[in-house]
């Protein structure tokens, strides 16, 4: 075997690449040595080390800019699009620490692992995001996922965590071994695993004739489909949501949302043009399914979390509905979809869990009885959320689904947009229940009191609200950034 | 710049801005200071009547077009702007709404006492939502309006409202929002049509207007902007939400939504689904005319048999809105300016009852007719109010609702003769129930002992009262005020009308069956 030669400068350039991935790790280093020299009063510092560590890592990205970065030889790439989904699940990251300053303290994860492997996840999804080669996605899957299973079973005593982890990591490690067989069969065809090589070659039509390949796709389909929870293949969403401690829970419908769309987005907007209307009708249907089921079964929820569980599958379907309409509108506006769920999901979750008083059974939607008016600023910033994910005007919610369903049509699928969007007036029944009971309905004698949110909490809640109100009566720089992203990636 | 002229150049943002920076100025107000909430924001209201009135004094006659307009970029790499203008189709529903509002909060004195300040900060937000509905000339912005509407009211509804509020908060959320969902899909359709035509993306409705769009293409537009606003309206079938919401909702409620909100629906028939997609609007008219004919005699039917005063009035609009679709969709000068005006008239009459019904509510705790009885002797202020708005809303001509159903029925007899003769019917019933109700409320023996001690109608509700007589009176003797400004615009909305019906029938004349046209299916 001849040596590998050792290029210096592309592997400055590729180092340079993952500069933001390359900080988040080593913060999660630092706050795991961090963690054995400090004493147990001074534990709270960790997450504040997370957070500097994070904007640290935002930053570094920033200062990428959107121009190309390729990295090892192709196989990462940084660029709009990888500087967008970063921002993204930087953000995500950020809010969650923010979160979890006051959520630790509670309800006892205020231990050093349990920020190491958030920051170990984030780093695992900000590969997914960048990676051009179908390997470099499939390490980013397993590094984001690993510390995410023990993250949903952090509450080792209690046993919707456990159940909820175990669910998690058996269909999650499914996943995984389809996605790396579909990779695999793939690689088998074409001898490559890098994505634009696969891209090049997808002209060719005795690709098509060959099965291996077509099973190999639908493989790396399902392992993603499995990883966003798309219908069928959302069956573990629900108990891993509700099981997991609820800022894991944000955590996990955010980020792992955009990361896995991100993988998604790369490939099919590469290759699927040449896969011909098959796969168009595949992700037709599979978006069909995920909104209706989602948003159905989220109607029958008496649980906070559950809900939400459900409608982030609902959530999915929307997003699918952009990559169904397969061009740049439809990228774009998956990528602003994708910015504007972090921000209201995670603050649907910051209220519930200040409202929620317990982990176990607070999170019942009869609790949230009368809280409104007794709380006004936490029942306005979760009505707020509610309405935004229910997509009624003038939140972020609603220029999201306006040009998600646009760019449906404007691809002829009239169908699904009309499909969508008698989804989203279903959705707002069940967005509207929680309100109903914090306005509507009397409280009842002793009616918990609500967590007083710490500093850095209010702030995660401030954050997501403003950023609600103002993407969505302002989204025009954002809509142009996402658009210069998606063109990028077509480059 | 001074601010005068500042204030010249954008009344109308002003006008949309106002209620809304009103109500985030009283969110710094203490929760107990309760006369102070409602003090400010009736000097809000007021205030944004004034400003209104510049409109009025600002407004040309003679011009046909948008008048006072104001355009600026909003999302520009897509074609969303933001455009406000009005015209004489729009100008007295605007009027409308800024005059109720200060009435209706002044109606809340007494009435609301829980949770004042939320209270009035959604009665503000929706000024500014209805204000924007009615003067916004982009579709995008439009429809951010129209949905925006439906929060504060949801909340209206479900917090300050009777015993089965939150059943009647909720489906009229859901019934209107799945009625406007679809009209969505069918903006978006219509916007990439006028790109695919025109190259240029755009939501401005002028320039939508300037569109032939095929036959086939209306068809479904329309039917999606008809779901829209007939749930808006309501249209029998419908109106099952109305009832509901109307009883359930506080007075202040009720007022806004009779007076304001159905007029959503039918000012949007009038500005967009009949100017955009002229062919369908023409060919639906027998359908849509039936439908309004049932709902006028279905309305004063299930009117006459009720017990409850407000269920009454409920059903009463029900019909009411009947004559003014039936006016709309006559698609000439009468019919239009009469279903505007009787838009507005619907507004001040409706909104009288329901404030009428409000002062006895307050009193008594109850609505049933029964429990009343023999009041015209305790409470003679009181009766001659009711009086006076009970024979407004039958139309007897002296009063503005003689004025709006004589120009609806002369508008229809001159298209659709028997549609006419069968809604003047309507007119009969309307007599029966509303002095049948007036009567047993107001004359006889007091039955009741506890009506014995009512008190009469105090300076307050007086105050609010009188405007409304005043136009009620004003309209039905001298209505050529406010008939001359809308000449222009309906006129040249007929025109325009017509032409755009022929462009677009070129190649599919209006003899074809509409299976052919709208489906190509050819025998």
């Amino acid at each position: 075997m001849t040596p590998i030669p050792f290029d210096k400068p592309a592997m400055i350039q590729g180092l340079y690449s993952i500069l933001p991935e390359l900080i988040v790790i080593a913060t999660a280093v630092a706050v795991l040595l961090a963690d054995l020299v400090l004493p147990e009063r001074g534990k709270k510092t960790l997450c504040h080390l997370g957070i500097a560590g994070i904007a640290i890592a935002i930053l570094a990205a920033l200062s990428l800019g959107p121009g190309r970065i390729d990295g090892f030889s192709g196989m990462i790439v940084h660029d709009g699009m990888g500087l967008f989904i970063t921002l993204v699940i930087l953000a995500t990251s950020l809010l969650t620490l923010l979160m979890a300053t006051g959520y630790s303290e509670w309800e006892g994860t205020q231990k050093g692992e349990f920020y190491a492997l958030l920051l170990f996840s984030t780093a695992g999804m900000l590969f997914m995001a960048k990676g051009t080669d179908l390997m470099t996605i499939f390490l980013g899957l397993e590094t984001m996922s690993i510390p995410l299973y023990c993250l949903v079973g952090f509450h080792r005593n209690r046993m919707t965590s456990l159940e909820g982890a175990l669910k998690y990591f058996l269909l999650g490690a499914f996943a995984s071994g389809f996605l790396l067989y579909g990779i695999a069969l793939m690689y088998s065809v074409t001898g490559t695993t890098k994505i634009p090589a696969i891209a090049g070659m997808i002209g060719d039509l005795r690709l098509f004739r060959n099965p291996v390949f077509v099973v190999g796709v639908g493989l790396l389909l399902v392992g993603f489909a499995f990883k966003v929870s798309l219908v069928p293949f959302h069956m573990w969403t629900p108990d891993a949501y509700e099981g997991a401690p609820t800022v894991v829970t944000a955590f996990m419908a955010a980020g792992v949302k955009a990361a896995a769309f991100a993988a998604l987005l790369r490939v099919t907007l590469l290759t699927f043009p040449a896969l011909g209307p098959v796969m168009t009708n595949i992700l037709w249907v599979l978006a069909f399914l995920s909104m209706t089921v989602g948003n159905l079964s989220a109607l029958l929820q008496d649980n906070m979390k559950r809900m939400l569980a459900y409608s982030s599958i609902a959530h999915a379907g929307y997003i699918l509905v952009g990559l169904v309409s397969g061009d740049v509108a439809g990228g774009q506006a998956a990528l602003f979809y994708l910015l504007v769920y972090a921000f209201m999901n995670l603050g649907a979750f910051g209220v519930a869990m200040l409202l929620a008083h317990k982990e176990d059974d607070g999170y019942d939607i009869g609790n949230f009885r009368g809280i409104g008016f007794r709380y006004p600023v936490l029942g306005g910033l979760l009505t707020l959320f509610l309405v935004s994910l229910a997509g009624i005007p003038p939140t972020a919610g609603f220029i999201g689904k306006f040009y998600l369903f646009s760019a449906a049509v404007k691809n002829g699928y009239v169908g699904l947009a009309v499909l969508g969007v008698l989804n989203s007036a279903v959705s707002v029944y069940y967005y509207l229940r929680p309100v109903v009971y914090m306005y509507m309905l009397p409280a009842p004698a002793g009616v918990p009191v609500p967590h007083p949110p710490r500093t850095a909490f209010s702030l995660a809640l401030c954050v997501s609200a403003a950023a609600i109100l103002v993407l969505g009566l302002a989204p025009r720089s954002i809509l142009a950034f996402a658009e210069r992203s998606i063109l990028s990636l077509l480059m | 710049m001074t601010g005068v002229a500042l204030l010249d150049q954008h009344l109308l943002s002003v006008l949309i801005a106002l209620p809304l920076i009103g109500a985030a100025l009283l969110l710094f107000f203490p929760r107990e200071g309760n006369g102070a909430i409602r003090m400010f924001t009736l000097l809000v209201t007021i205030a944004e009547f004034l400003l209104s009135l510049f409109v009025v004094a600002r407004f040309d006659v003679a011009t046909a077009g948008m008048q006072l307009v104001e355009r600026a970029p909003w999302i520009p790499q897509y074609g969303i702007s933001y455009i406000v203008g009005v015209d004489g189709i729009s100008l007295w529903i605007l009027m409308l709404t800024t005059f109720i509002m200060p009435i209706t909060i002044l109606s809340t004195w007494s009435a609301v006492v829980k949770n004042v300040k939320e209270f009035m900060v959604f009665m503000l937000i929706l000024e500014t939502a209805m204000v924007g509905v009615f003067l916004a000339t982009d579709l995008f912005l439009f429809y951010i309006f129209w949905e925006l509407v439906l929060i504060p009211m949801y909340f209206l509804i479900g917090v300050w409202g009777g015993e089965r509020r939150i059943y009647a908060a909720i489906k009229f959320f859901l019934y209107t929002f799945v009625g406007s969902v679809l009209m969505l899909v069918a903006i978006i359709v219509l916007y990439f049509h006028h790109h695919a035509v025109t190259g240029v993306y755009t939501m401005d409705l002028m320039k939508l207007y300037e569109l032939t769009i095929p036959v086939n293409l209306q068809l479904w537009l329309f039917a999606a902007f008809f779901l829209a606003f007939a749930f808006k309206v309501p249209m029998f079938p419908f109106h099952t939400w109305l009832p509901d919401a109307h009883v359930e909702a506080p007075t202040a409620g009720s007022v806004i939504l009779a007076a304001i909100l159905l007029k959503m629906g039918t000012y949007g028939f009038l500005r967009f689904a009949m100017a955009l997609f002229p062919v369908a609007a023409a060919d639906w008219t027998p359908l849509i005319a039936v439908l309004a004919v049932i709902g006028i005699i279905y309305g004063a039917l299930v009117a006459m048999v009720q017990k409850d005063v407000k269920k009454l009035v409920a059903y009463s609009s029900v019909a009411h809105l009947g004559f003014v679709m039936l006016g709309l969709f006559a698609f000439n000068l009468q019919g239009i300016e009469g279903g505007i005006l009787q838009m507005v008239n619907h507004g001040i009459s409706t909104g009288a009852l329901f404030l009428i019904v409000g002062i006895i509510y307050e009193r008594r705790h109850t609505r049933l007719i029964s429990e009343f009885g023999g009041l015209a002797k305790v409470v003679p202020v009181f009766c001659l109010c009711f009086m006076i708005v009970t024979l407004s809303s039958i139309g007897l001509p002296g009063t503005n609702g003689f004025v709006g159903e004589f120009l609806i029925l002369l508008g229809a007899f001159k298209v659709q003769k028997w549609y006419a003769v069968v809604a003047a019917t309507g007119v009969i019933f309307a007599a029966v129930y509303m002095l049948w109700m007036f009567q047993r409320v107001m004359y006889g023996k007091i039955t009741n002992e506890e009506n014995l001690r009512l008190t009469d109608m105090n300076g307050r509700e007086v105050a609010y009262m009188l405007p409304l007589l005043l136009f009620i009176l004003w309209i039905g003797v001298y209505p050529q005020p406010f008939l001359r400004r809308m000449d222009a615009s309906v006129n040249a909305f007929v025109t325009r009308f017509e032409a755009k019906k022929q462009a677009a029938l070129v190649g599919s004349p209006a003899g074809e069956p509409m299976l052919v046209r709208y489906f190509g299916v050819k025998k």
